[in-house]
């Protein structure tokens, strides 16, 4: 069926279909809308949900990790502040390895507060064991929380799925949707190892590892993200055998004979693709790279991508504050050092707070990564474009 | 509704020896009670402090029930979480038994960090028994105050010094601010009445709706006495009203245990080491407030109790 959704609604409209045993929520702008409209389905008998409309993100999120060792599926959405209140509680999450999915609305953390989109909460959640994947539009972000559910629980680590703020959350979109009852028959039921609900079997969960066993727990944690990958390439196979809509870890457009390229993630993608289209019109070999799985850090297949081209700018949307440049910059940095082939890297920190990128800034940014082709210079590694003062 | 020992025994134990409590804990006796008192299958929650330490030292476990530890200030979150699977569950046909919930807290992870979540657990109603084990500090850290602390209490961040006599404000008074949020279930307990607490945890896993019990849980490290006698202790608390046995039911206040003579405060403060440095003072006043704060949330009780 094809409908006109915002991207909050379209995963609010996936988590109808999923119609998890638990979701345990607290609102927060710009993902407000998902737990509301979720609200709505509950009240008007659309899911046979229990809805938990917790005291605060910490409690959502606390919630969660009991449902889903109760055995149940288990879904939230938060944005911003609300995943840092959880922050505590996402490493208990994948360390307990209950396959939670979180549908994250990406927005800059405070201070200064602002409501808008940058990646900075879910990149400061990066290393909490969780898979995270950006998508670049409402279709994607619908498809991929139906898709979480099955990696998740596949993996055993909890998910998140992020839209950009406002931009994805709040621009209205053509989608195609699912039938209602292919979702739940596509995931089927959750597989369950230990239940805690089972009293015959009693369990203890979240036990106190001294030195003695902690490492070797973690490093089952760790191994889980060392196997995540091929499941998620196997799930979205099957999502797309299913539904016709197949997806990549990492995303390439227009590469196949590209000289510089940009590296992006979330929504700048669809902003990316189109300067690139013009670009070629005006006879330029440009193209993109679009992180779609960001955890695990798909190294195979962002090395393949990335050194097609001679030179790369890194585009993130968040800062680590470390005078290192941006994740993904030093994501990349950090695969390049063994490859043989390397190319220059320029770092763009744009966008923090929801500042515009528009198509004409990314072409002037292909314009100054033609320049660096030619002159095989980088003349400043890492900018912050877009801001005064620059 | 009164529990016979006998019956207790038979009932087979859900917390079970081999833990790493101190001699004497208090908290693993209201663990071992809350449970055999459990006539329903169950299934518990504890927050991060000495219980969830001392039971859970992987490889070993002292449940002999389905348990979780989440975090430290979210046990009543997590629980309330659990009740919701356990819901949605049963209304899938997943699942058909009759089971409970408990969570177990400290005084911190209580009165303190976790009151938020607390509060929300009872207002949205969720059927979990939340059991509060109040040792009056934050033991599992270091015998820190929390605000269960009462006053005139040495502890590490409320020392006895040359000005101070220990913690300056007398406690919070949480079971009312539990009270307040009128739960179908509401009682303060104490492991040397171990009737009285077994029926509050009978009635309280009986109500319909969220309950909590605030136990009087001594601890002989912090409190500073020798360990055997910890229930000597809980039996002081309640004859000078120090911890006033009553419940809170159907909006209605009733003193479970009402002590012969009310006894003077001093005979509760002189055998803990938490209290030693007030009887130094040359100056009585410590002792008297103590004496007055009692005197008056006892007072405030009975009105309570009278109607
Ligand atoms: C967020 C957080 N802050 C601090 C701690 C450290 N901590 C662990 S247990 C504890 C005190 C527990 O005190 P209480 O709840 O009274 O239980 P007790 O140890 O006395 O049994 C503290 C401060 C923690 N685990 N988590």
């Amino acid at each position: 069926m094809i409908v006109a959704r915002t991207g909050n609604e379209a995963m609010a409209e996936a988590m109808r279909q999923i119609n998890p045993d638990v979701v345990a929520a607290y609102p927060i702008t710009p993902a407000t809308e998902v737990v509301q409209l979720f609200a709505s389905f509950v009240a008007d008998g659309l899911v046979t949900t229990e809805f938990v409309p917790a005291e605060s993100e910490h409690s959502a999120l606390s919630a969660c990790v009991g449902a889903a060792a109760a055995g149940a599926r288990v879904m939230t959405s938060t944005s911003s502040q609300g995943l840092a209140l959880m922050h505590e509680i996402l490493f208990i999450a994948s360390g307990l390895r209950l396959p939670i999915v979180i549908c994250l609305v990406n927005r800059a953390l405070s201070s200064p507060i602002n409501i808008h989109c940058d990646h900075s909460d879910s990149l400061a959640s990066r290393d909490s064991g969780w898979l995270q994947i950006f998508t670049e539009n409402t279709q994607e972000a619908y498809d991929t929380t139906i898709m979480a559910v099955k990696m998740a629980e596949e993996i055993m680590l909890p998910a998140m799925v992020t839209t950009d703020g406002f931009i994805i959350s709040h621009g209205m979109e053509r989608i195609e949707l699912i039938e209602d009852e292919k979702v739940p028959q596509w995931l089927g039921e959750r597989k369950i190892i230990n239940n805690l609900l089972d009293v015959n079997n009693p369990i203890t969960l979240g036990m106190l590892d001294l030195q003695d066993y902690y490492f070797e727990h973690k490093r089952q944690t760790i191994e889980a993200m060392n196997n995540a990958l091929p499941i998620i390439e196997k799930v979205q196979k099957e999502f797309g055998d299913a539904f016709g809509r197949y997806y990549p870890i990492v995303d390439e457009y227009k590469m196949e004979d590209a000289e510089v390229a940009i590296l992006t993630m979330g929504s700048t993608g669809g902003t990316g693709k189109v300067a690139v289209d013009r670009m070629r019109k005006k006879g330029k070999k440009v193209g993109l790279v679009r992180c779609r799985i960001y955890r695990p850090f798909p190294k195979e297949a962002m090395l393949k991508a990335i050194t097609k081209v001679r030179v790369l700018g890194i585009m993130d949307r968040a800062d680590t504050l470390s005078t290192l440049g941006g994740h993904l910059y030093n994501d990349c940095r950090s695969i390049l050092y063994e490859s043989e082939k390397k190319p220059l890297l320029k770092n763009y920190i744009y966008g923090l707070g929801g500042r515009d990128i528009s198509i004409e800034e990314i072409e002037e940014i292909f314009d100054q990564l033609l320049k660096i082709k030619d002159t095989g210079k980088v003349d400043k590694d890492i900018v912050y474009y877009g801001v005064r003062g620059e | 509704m009164m529990a016979t020992l006998k019956e207790l025994a038979q009932q087979g134990e859900k917390f079970l020896g081999g833990h790493r409590a101190c001699a004497g804990c208090g908290a693993t006796i209201v663990a071992r009670q809350v449970l055999l008192a459990a006539q329903y299958p169950v299934v518990v929650g504890a927050a991060t402090g000495c219980l969830e330490v001392i039971s859970t030292i992987f490889p070993y476990s002292a449940w002999n029930v389905p348990y979780i530890h989440n975090a430290f200030e979210n046990v009543a979150a997590t629980m309330a979480g659990v009740e919701a699977a356990y819901k949605a569950l049963k209304r899938k046909g997943k699942i058909d038994k009759e089971l409970r919930f408990i969570a177990f807290g400290g005084d911190g992870g209580t009165y303190d960090i976790g009151l938020q979540a607390l509060s929300g657990m009872i207002e949205r109603r969720h059927r979990v028994l939340y059991v509060c084990y109040n040792n009056e500090a934050y033991m599992n850290t270091g015998i820190q105050r929390s605000s269960a602390t009462p006053y005139g209490a040495h502890t590490t961040t409320s020392p006895a010094g040359t000005v101070l006599p220990g913690k300056l404000q007398p406690r919070k008074n949480l079971t009312e601010i539990v009270i307040a949020h009128e739960p179908a279930y509401a009682a303060q307990a104490t492991i040397g009445y171990w009737n009285d607490l077994v029926t509050k945890v009978r009635k309280a896993l009986d109500a319909n709706g969220p309950s909590f019990i605030n136990v009087f849980s001594p601890c002989r490290l912090g409190w500073a006495y020798p360990p055997e006698k910890t229930i000597a202790i809980t039996r002081l608390a309640v004859e000078t009203c120090v911890w006033p046995l009553y419940e809170y039911e159907n909006g209605k206040y009733r003193i479970t245990v009402k002590p012969k003579e009310k006894k003077p405060v001093e005979e509760f403060l002189k055998i803990q080491g938490r209290f030693a440095h007030l009887f130094k003072l040359k100056d009585k006043t410590p002792i008297e407030e103590f004496q007055a704060e009692v005197d008056r949330i006892w007072e405030r009780l009975q009105k309570r109790c009278a109607e």
